[in-house]
């Protein structure tokens, strides 16, 4: 079984870290990764860019595109895609795309700023 | 990080909404950083015991307020009161905790009301900066003097008399309505601008002492956008600072003198402040409205997306420096452009275009440094020593000084016309 662990953690405390303490604590985790990834458990990592650089395509008819990241608690993460595109735009089409298919809820779009793909038993 | 350390990033990420929130209730800013400190004091105390509160500025918010109401109270009855930490119920405000929490919009203007009082027109832009540094980002006097380069007392006087001006200054605590709350926008973000120049303009030798400053407008600039994500020029200038600053490793050499854009080592650009400022950018271009921050933030990127200075799209820079020129009509602006115009349509168009700026840029180092260069690259280097000179003599940092004298120096070891390089500000 694969498990996706989702990161959640307060943007402002994380932002007031300096570029020692953020090393630090990357460092520290690159420690378990490491492990995971010589196990041959690990499978893709990514650390996403803050929240100021998202936006937010509610699927509604016609969908709306909203600043900032998704807010609403009454919906739930149901799963996420990681995909090549060259600008916000073009995600933005890919997201109205997948929507049009499964109407309903919402898609927060955030770049991403660290990326390693990582290998699990397919 | 160590246990401690937390702690004091906790503390720090709070601030701004706490003392935001503790100023609308005493409409004092002494009182309100005196009733933060309090908490951040019982803080230290009960969080290594208790564990990091769920939400920490609300906890702040609440035991400051209720220290301060107590002190309050004290001087007014004349009567001490036990000084054990049971009169201050962490239960007892419960309510009104889960009250602060819904009343998350208040949060809001709150930030932007103490960011606000901060850039107070009465204050000169130095003590604006100074007053932000110290009440918004809780940097110490001491830390604030050394970014200033002036003595710790120096800096104490400066912090006392911009409080005591903004104390005086009539700032209304009401819930602002719509052009007063994008009017506080624009003056707070020229604020965070100003903040980031303090630090971006350091020589080389300063450099690394003045870069927090940098890193705590970048800082900033993000909390400003998290209150307002659907503001194109915030977005335009939080990329417009992560982009300048992503290149700070590569702006100075080991002896501490300037390294211009086109001589800088690209490997050394921060690729991830990089990465960001093209996100914000681009998110903020779909808007399609325009304003100065967006338009600098875009030749920023144009700049940050050229893997080798020859990609550069001068062109496209030009273009851009000249809707800025419309926007924010400006001498600096019109000779920034020129450097754009000299690499696409060579120095002498450049000479002409920056002509005209010469009476009202008499004083101005950067306009003496680019027209040497331009005379330079033309070949008529009498001419280049005289402005050379001249920008030598206005030269604001010994190393802005020291890289004119490297032109001087090329002129008198050979009176060939050269391929100069030219300085993009």
């Amino acid at each position: 079984m694969l498990y996706a662990i989702l990161c959640y953690h307060d943007e402002d405390f994380v932002g007031s870290w300096t570029k020692e303490q953020d090393a630090a604590v990357m460092k520290k985790l690159s420690v378990v990764q490491d492990k995971l990834a010589r196990q041959g458990r690990l499978g893709p990592v990514a650390r996403l860019l803050p929240t100021t650089a998202a936006a937010t395509l509610r699927k509604d008819d016609p969908p709306l595109v909203i600043d900032g990241p998704y807010a609403e608690t009454k919906e739930q993460l149901l799963g996420f895609y990681l995909i090549d595109c060259k600008n916000l735009d073009e995600a933005l089409d890919v997201a109205r795309e997948l929507g049009a298919a499964n109407p309903g809820g919402a898609y927060e779009i955030r770049p991403v700023g660290m990326f390693s793909p990582g290998r699990v038993p397919a | 990080m160590t246990d401690t350390a937390w702690i004091d990033s906790a503390l720090t990420s709070a601030r701004p909404q706490a003392v935001g929130a503790l100023l609308r209730y005493f409409r004092n800013l002494d009182t309100a950083e005196e009733a933060f400190q309090n908490a951040c004091l019982r803080a230290l105390k009960s969080w290594p015991q208790h564990g990091p509160p769920r939400d920490p500025a609300g906890w702040l918010i609440m035991v400051g307020r209720n220290v301060a109401i107590d002190d309050i109270r004290r001087s007014r009855k004349q009567e001490p009161l036990p000084e054990d930490d049971q009169s201050i119920s962490d239960i007892g405000d419960a309510e009104d905790e889960i009250a602060e929490r819904l009343d998350g919009s208040h949060y809001r203007d709150d930030i932007l009301r103490l960011l606000f009082i901060c850039c107070h027109p009465d204050l000169p832009a130095t003590q604006q900066i100074a007053l932000a540094l110290r009440i918004v980002s809780g940097l110490t006097v001491k830390q604030i003097a050394r970014a200033f380069l002036v003595s710790e007392a120096a800096m104490e006087q400066r912090i006392t008399r911009a409080k005591a001006r903004v104390a005086d200054a009539d700032v209304p605590f009401e819930t602002p309505g719509a052009v007063e709350r994008s009017e506080r926008l624009t003056a707070v973000a020229a604020m965070i601008y100003l903040i980031f120049n303090e630090g971006y303009s350091a020589s080389g030798d300063t450099a690394e002492i003045r870069a927090p400053l940098c890193e705590e407008a970048i800082r900033l600039a993000r909390l400003l956008l998290r209150l307002f994500p659907s503001e194109p020029e915030i977005m335009g200038l939080t990329a417009l600072l992560l982009l300048q600053h992503a290149r700070a490793d590569a702006r100075f050499d080991a002896e501490g003198a300037v390294i211009l854009l086109d001589d800088q080592d690209r490997s050394r650009w921060n690729q991830k402040m990089i990465a960001e400022g093209l996100a914000l950018i681009d998110k903020a271009m779909r808007h399609r409205n325009s304003g100065p921050y967006q338009v600098q933030a875009a030749i920023a990127a144009l700049h940050a997306r050229a893997e080798k200075p020859e990609d550069t799209d001068w062109t496209q820079i030009d273009l851009l420096y000249g809707t800025l020129e419309i926007m924010q009509p400006s001498p600096v602006v019109t000779l920034n452009r020129a450097v754009a115009v000299s690499k696409v349509h060579g120095p002498q168009a450049a000479l002409e275009m920056i002509d005209p700026l010469a009476p009202r840029l008499s004083n101005y180092f950067h306009f003496f440094g680019v027209r040497g260069a331009f005379l330079m690259q033309l070949g008529r280097n009498d001419e280049a020593r005289v402005a050379f000179d001249r920008a030598i003599a206005l030269a604001n940092t010994s190393a802005e000084a020291a890289h004119i004298r490297m032109h001087l120096d090329r002129l008198m070891r050979d009176s060939q016309p050269r391929d100069t390089k030219i300085s993009e500000k």
